[in-house]
């Protein structure tokens, strides 16, 4: 299996008040093209922070990130963005949709961003793949929890990412909306083929992945493989 | 990582993001930029107006002058000249005008006027408008007058009434409605009287010592090169002293004028435009802040930070744009109502035209100052982290931070100082200008940052909840305090300048009831008058206060130079000037209380052999490059005194007394011609007209200047000039009040949310409105001491440097302004929040603000 991910002596310190917060520390792993990986700790261990490293959003103190082979650390600001436009799809705990697009044009942004044509289709498909085929036109603000998560859902797969990076995904809905947000996590990603982390505190959703990563304090404790 | 290509090629893509992002913000991005709408309509107002002065200018200059080539003089003129004279033009006329005392027989009534004596068919362009409109032909050849407007209403006469001018009484023929020129305000401060020509010898007015303005008017009937014609007769006009008018000349300095006068006016305007321009930069500076998490989902997405900072940046600069064009056509319609409000200083009537080029100046400079201000908070956008998107934390959000921010600091005030320059057209005024402003700002923002500061530590806990919670309202995150402060600041400031000005004005030209200080001078008293007059003047029970001799000098040679000798060269247009006019000067032994000497020494009294010892004003010595110890060779008609320079003196001109640039000293002017001014004190009204009636009578050739009616004359100017710029004004004060609704309505998206948490976890609308009101009325009330206690600093220096005049104020207007403004906060502020807490805390928690 081909590597996606490549976390290479990974750490993470802050300033704060004068102090030096050590919050990642020498993490190292990587992540197979396809595979399901969840990463998992208590609050504070570090998990987002850990995440948004490996997705481009932050620049780490030491150690390095390479994604889809290209080096993180060596870009500027503007070609992480095209690297999270072109290969990294994302979604939230709090679906972090733009609140005044519509559901569709939330849909298209990170297609439209790309210069592709007919993007009005492709999302059309992929909001009937979700379940939101009639609300498309509504804006975040008119839907529920659980169906702005499905917009998410189909904005993060929109673009065909490589990888997608879920933090908490439901960790702002009910049971029973949960269970078919990660139902549709999960069976597009395995049609997409794309690689999923995901982070998350349900040892239950973590259990549907191949890969356990338990980080706390800032250091992986364990790396377990699913049978 | 290919693909680059697309990637970048975006542009109308971000035209698409900017206006879906603008959704459900539109109606606020038109809030923010409204504040420019006002400074926009002013300023094209004011363009506009000035295009049709222009246009109407170069129209109606002909009958502006009623001739093709006018020539003035205020000398009689030789016969060689006379010879030139009467050898221009197809058709010629003359006109001698001179100030003199009109006296009306049937009300009896008295007062200075400007006699114009006409001869021939003037005005050649335009008209002489009349009541009747024969009248205006008909006075020519009879002894009959016509006579101002103002004149007849103040002293109640009719046509068919009689006018009596020196020793001859004239039949008013008509009512003088417009002469060529004319403008409301000339004809109040000097309203006219015309008579004929031919009857001015008999009016016994034409004497030695008055001071008549010769005019000869030129009409062609032929077409003929004027401007090659005055080339060939300048050099002659010149030598004697001559100068010319003709109608391309009277086109340029009127032009001129009205140019400078528009100039100010659009700086008045570009006040009201940079108080918009801080509101618009405030306004952004919120909405960026609010759309911190949607730029950081975009920038998750892929976008970059270029292109979201211009995602925003074309939903500002277009709506700037929108804005821009709404205050241009507003603009376009002020101007309409520009030539009422001018009406009084216009010499002619404007007709009005939609000026597209005013209304484009409006719109690109619209949308140059949104997008100059909204760069500065637009900036931040670039660095906002994709990581908002995981933990959204406002405070580390530093939008202060940026190294670029000096580069857009520099280009706003480029931007001031160019515009300033523009309409100036002076470096050092727009450098001032531009410093005025930003320590303006400086000193309100840190006005403003002081009180953050003293705010948060004299804070007591022992103080009750809603006091605590209204103070702190001040400095808490997301506050409006410093734009506040700002804003009103700045609007107070402007304001109250404009009352001290003008009250600093006013004041100057109030008469004093002191039975020491003259406040009526008589002159053109001639020699064998002056006892006469002195006598009537006491038996009317009134004082000498002054008795001064007058005597009209020439300079013909200064340091062996005469103006003939200088010739043409422009390196001596300096020394010329003193050989160009007629100097009024007396002797006397001694200084008065507005004199005093800044170099040389005085020198009371002439010694016999030597060169006579002669003081020149400070000013005018300058004026025609003379200092201490230069001789000076004096013409006293016909009589030539030679004169060394031997003092300078400082004279306070504004006395009421008479002053000279030059005096001679007791013992060398005592047996030339001249002729006498005496200055006395009457105490009232009444006796004033009884006293004016009984001197006109006895001496018709005296003239009075009444400085009562002086006094009124220019306090009535003062709320004319007042009014026009009142009327400017009102736009900044618009803007002021815009910003300050703009501004309060911005907090109030910030103070929802916390408003109706109070209000669900227990507090009242009484107790709602309490922090709020307090958290107003501390702003208002700070801001409009610190704008009061600039525009005290303003005016200030204002009377000192420009005017060099006393400073004193009336603080009256000042406190009103300070209450007005306070309350007009606290109100603004309540109304605004009055909306969120009349509904159910739910209703507004599930609402998307």
């Amino acid at each position: 299996m081909d590597t996606i991910l490549n976390i290479k002596n990974l750490s993470k310190t802050y300033q704060s008040a004068g102090k030096t917060l050590t919050v990642l520390h020498d993490i190292s792993f990587s992540v197979g093209q396809g595979s399901t990986n969840s990463i998992v700790g208590p609050s504070g261990s570090g998990k987002t922070t850990l995440l948004g490293l490996c997705a481009g959003l932050d620049r780490s103190t030491t150690g390095s990130v390479e994604l889809n082979n290209i080096n993180l650390d060596k870009l500027g600001e503007d070609k992480l963005a095209q690297v999270r436009n072109k290969y990294v799809g994302f979604i939230f705990q709090n679906f972090q949709l733009l609140p005044t697009l519509t559901a569709l044009e939330n849909v298209m942004v990170p297609l439209e961003l790309r210069g592709e044509r007919n993007v009005r289709l492709r999302a059309i498909d992929l909001m009937d793949k979700v379940g939101l085929a009639d609300r498309w036109h509504h804006y975040p603000a008119q839907l529920s929890g659980g169906e702005q998560q499905r917009v998410a859902v189909a904005r993060a797969f929109s673009n065909r990412p490589n990888i997608l990076f879920a933090d908490e995904p439901t960790g702002n809905l009910d049971d029973e909306t949960s269970s078919k947000v990660v139902k549709l996590i999960f069976d597009l990603n395995k049609e997409a083929g794309t690689t999923l982390v995901l982070v998350t505190h349900n040892l239950e959703l973590a259990a549907r992945t191949q890969r356990i990563i338990r980080i706390k304090g800032g250091t992986v404790v364990s790396d377990t493989p699913i049978p | 990582m290919g693909n680059d290509q697309k990637y970048h090629s975006s542009i109308p893509w971000l035209f698409k993001m900017a206006w879906r992002d603008s959704r459900k913000n539109r109606s606020r991005l038109f809030l923010f930029v409204s504040s420019i709408v006002v400074g926009i309509a002013a300023l094209v107002a004011i363009y506009s107006f000035g295009y049709d002065l222009r246009k109407n200018i170069d129209d109606q200059a002909a009958s502006l002058i009623g001739a093709d080539l006018s020539i003035s003089t205020n000398k009689p003129v030789d016969k060689t000249m006379q010879a030139l004279l009467d050898s221009l033009g197809d058709r010629r006329s003359k006109e001698q005008s001179f100030a003199s005392m009109a006296f009306f027989p049937r009300t009896k009534g008295t007062r200075l006027v400007n006699i114009r004596a006409l001869q021939g068919g003037f005005p050649y362009y335009g008209a002489i408008e009349t009541t009747p409109v024969q009248a205006a032909t008909s006075f020519r050849n009879q002894r009959a007058a016509l006579v101002d407007n103002s004149l007849m209403l103040q002293f109640n006469v009719n046509v068919g009434d009689s006018v009596k001018v020196g020793d001859i009484t004239f039949l008013i023929a008509g009512v003088l409605n417009k002469a060529p020129g004319q403008s409301s305000i000339t004809s109040t401060v000097a309203p006219v009287v015309y008579i004929p020509l031919q009857y001015l010898p008999q009016t016994g007015l034409s004497k030695t010592g008055s001071r008549i303005e010769y005019t000869y008017y030129y009409k062609y009937d032929r077409k003929i090169d004027i401007a090659k014609l005055v080339t060939a007769i300048q050099p002659r006009l010149e030598k004697d002293d001559l100068s010319y008018d003709t109608v391309e000349k009277h086109k340029q300095s009127t032009s001129r004028f009205f140019a400078d006068l528009t100039r100010f006016l659009s700086l008045v305007g570009f006040i009201a435009l940079l108080l918009g321009c801080v509101g618009v930069a405030s306004a952004i500076n919120v909405y960026v802040r609010e759309k911190i998490g949607s730029i950081a989902i975009m920038r998750c997405l892929g976008v970059t930070g270029r292109k979201a900072f211009f995602i925003y940046l074309i939903q500002i600069v277009s709506i700037g744009f929108i804005g821009s064009v709404i205050g241009a056509f507003l603009g376009s319609f002020v101007q309409q109502i520009l030539p009422v409000v001018f009406k009084e200083f216009l010499p002619m009537e404007i007709h009005t035209s939609l000026s597209w080029l005013a209304i484009g100046q409006g719109v690109v400079l619209g949308v140059v100052i949104s997008f100059l201000f909204a760069l500065l908070p637009l900036l931040s956008i670039r660095k906002i982290s994709p990581l908002f998107t995981l933990r959204l934390s406002y405070e580390n959000v530093n939008l202060a931070r940026d190294p670029l921010r000096w580069l857009i600091y520099a280009l706003i005030l480029l931007f001031i100082m160019s515009f300033t320059y523009l309409q100036l057209h002076s470096k050092m005024g727009s450098v001032f200008f531009t410093i005025g402003v930003m320590v303006a700002f400086m000193i309100l923002t840190l006005v403003a940052w002081l009180l953050m500061k003293v705010v948060r530590v004299i804070i007591r806990n022992s103080w009750s909840y809603l006091v605590r919670q209204g103070f702190a309202n001040l400095y808490r995150p997301n506050n409006q305090t410093i734009i506040l402060v700002v804003s009103i600041g700045l609007s107070t400031a402007f304001i109250c300048t404009l009352f001290f000005v003008q009250d600093i004005l006013g004041r100057q030209v109030s008469i004093s009831s002191d039975a020491n200080q003259g406040n009526m001078i008589l002159f053109d008293i001639q020699n064998n008058q002056q006892e006469g007059m002195i006598a009537l003047t006491k038996k009317q029970g009134l004082p000498i206060l002054q008795e001064v001799p007058i005597v009209i000098v020439r300079i013909d040679e200064i340091n062996g130079k005469t103006a003939a000798s200088l010739g043409s060269d422009t390196a001596f247009r300096r020394e010329r000037r003193g050989f160009n006019m007629e100097l009024r000067t007396t002797y006397r032994d001694s200084l008065t209380s507005s004199e005093k000497i800044v170099a040389g020494t005085w020198t009371g009294k002439a010694i016999p052999g030597q060169d006579v010892p002669v003081s020149l004003e400070e000013d005018y010595a300058r004026h025609i490059g003379v200092k201490i110890g230069d001789h000076i060779e004096f013409n006293v008609q016909g009589t030539e005194i030679a004169a060394v320079v031997s003092s300078l003196r400082k004279v306070e001109w504004n006395r009421i007394q008479t002053n000279f640039r030059l005096l001679f000293p007791s013992g060398v002017l005592e047996d030339a011609p001249q002729f006498h001014v005496i200055l006395t004190h009457v105490p009232s009204a009444k006796v004033s007209v009884q006293y004016q009636r009984a001197v006109v009578q006895a001496y018709p050739n005296v003239s009075i200047i009444d400085i009562a009616l002086v006094v009124s004359i220019l306090q009535d100017l003062l709320s004319k000039i007042a009014y026009v710029i009142h009327f400017m004004s009102a736009f900044s004060i618009l803007t002021g009040l815009i910003v300050l609704i703009a501004s309060v309505r911005i907090s109030k998206y910030q103070r929802i949310q916390e408003s109706v948490l109070l209000r669900t976890i227990g507090a009242t609308r009484r107790q709602v409105l309490t922090i709020i009101a307090l958290e107003y009325f501390f702003l208002g009330a700070l801001s409009a001491l610190t704008g009061i206690l600039i525009g005290i600093a303003g005016s200030w220096l204002l009377a000192k440097y420009s005017f060099q005049l006393p400073f004193s104020i009336n603080l009256l207007p000042a406190v009103l302004v300070f209450f007005i403004i306070s309350i007009l906060t606290i109100a603004i502020g309540l109304f605004n929040s009055n909306g969120i807490l009349n509904r159910p805390p739910l209703e507004v928690l599930r609402r998307d603000v």
